[in-house]
């Protein structure tokens, strides 16, 4: 008797998947929220792998997602009604834009993500959905190349899925676009306030500190007599640069960031000073720390921005930064010399 | 797919080819490059938030956030 198994085609057809909700919870809202803050963004995921919306079968549409529990989230209330297989691939939970910048999401890793979970005997059709933004890291004919599975790019918005497939798989033009509306961009303040809260506490300490500056040395009551219009000064730098130039980002006619920050420095710090009478040379010292410390935090919301560019960003900064640097140090300078005067 | 895949029209087929509508629209994302199949167009893209580019200046590296890392603190 000649017994001769091959074992390559005894593999068990088992999707073990788990079933998740197209509802989200109070819990989810709230998880939303403190990410957005900053409270534990950093470990905000779900575990790679296959999912089920619904009850799908293997002709069921199969969406790829990124682990980062917001996208994930996202990405199942728009598939309310539907059955379907979520393949959540590991982008270290970060999002899908972002990973696929870094190169999570991107060819390889998803590659890998299919064959792990032996999508080929999931279903039977040979197609993906991924997200448009992916398309910095996945390149779709890469993938059908090396997995079998044709890569179809959904919308980039999650909120167009259920449009996008009721148009037949297309996508308007529309559906293609980023857009950056300031319904958006507030959002994404929060987290960049609280990501310099221990620089600008430092700045706040110091710049208290030397309130206190007499020609005698550092003198406490002097800091708490005098110190809170300082303290003003440079919240308010800190809040036109972080909140107010985002907020208002394409209501100000400069293109660089930076000039955006220093716009509303400027605004903060003449209103400022109209509000409070200061000698001048302190009220122009710390004005020019206003615009360093604004000009500084806008340029740096760039990097949480949908269009701007790495070469724009280099040019801008080549600029800025000498600026910003100068403005600091001689707004401080001003600052002490209006102290011993 | 460059059309496709481009978060900012940049751009649009004119004659069976695809050609660049406003250069100043592209952020430089890459995903048209990566995306076409005859190496039509290259992009150099990389990080480019004013915080990895300090980063970059200061390690003498090319920007970078150091995100990829496990342990180091997201700033992404």
């Amino acid at each position: 008797m000649d017994f001769s198994l091959d074992f390559k085609s005894l593999k068990p057809v088992i999707a073990v998947a788990q079933s998740v909700s197209t509802k989200l919870t109070f819990a989810d809202y709230l998880g939303a929220v403190k990410v957005r803050w900053g409270i534990g963004r950093d470990n905000y995921r779900v575990a790679p792998g296959l999912y089920k919306i619904g009850n799908p079968g293997n002709e069921s549409e199969v969406f790829i997602s990124a682990n980062y529990k917001l996208s994930f989230d996202a990405l199942r209330k728009n598939l309310a009604g539907m059955n379907a297989w979520i393949l959540v691939i590991d982008t270290k939970g970060v999002n899908v834009w972002c990973a696929a910048g870094k190169g999570t999401f991107a060819t390889d890793n998803l590659v890998k993500s299919i064959k792990e979970n032996s999508l080929e005997l999931v279903v039977k059709h040979r197609r993906i959905i991924v997200p448009q933004l992916a398309a910095t890291g996945v390149a779709a004919h890469k993938v059908k190349e090396q997995s079998g599975f044709a890569v179809t790019f959904g919308p980039v918005r999650a909120c167009d899925i259920r449009p996008f497939i009721e148009a037949g798989y297309k996508a308007s033009p529309e559906m293609r676009k980023m857009v950056f509306p300031m319904r958006e961009r507030a959002k994404l303040i929060p987290v960049d306030f609280m990501y310099r809260k221990y620089q600008l506490l430092l700045v706040l300490v110091v710049i208290f500190f030397f309130s206190g500056l007499d020609k005698t040395g550092f003198i406490f009551p002097k800091m708490v007599e005098t110190g809170l219009f300082p303290i003003t000064n440079i919240v308010g730098a800190y809040l036109a640069g972080i909140v107010l130039a985002p907020l208002f980002l394409s209501w100000v006619p400069f293109r660089a960031f930076a000039l955006k920050g220093t716009f509303w420095a400027v605004v903060t710090t003449v209103a400022l000073n109209l509000i409070v009478p200061t000698p001048l040379i302190e009220g122009v010292g710390l004005g020019l720390i206003n615009l360093s410390i604004a000009s500084f935090m806008t340029m740096n919301f760039t990097g949480s921005s949908t269009y701007t560019s790495l070469s724009g960003v280099q040019k801008e900064m080549k600029v800025a930064i000498p600026f910003q640097i100068a403005f600091a140090a001689i707004g401080f300078i001003l600052f002490i010399i209006s102290k011993l005067v | 797919m460059c059309i496709t895949v481009c978060p900012h029209a940049v751009f649009e087929m004119v004659d069976k080819k695809a050609r660049i509508v406003d250069v100043d629209d592209c952020m430089e994302c890459g995903a048209c490059a990566l995306n076409c199949q005859y190496g039509a167009i290259t992009v150099k893209s990389g990080v480019g938030c004013a915080a990895a580019i300090i980063n970059g200046i200061l390690n003498n590296t090319e920007p970078n956030c150091d995100c990829s890392k496990e342990n180091t603190p997201n700033c992404c």
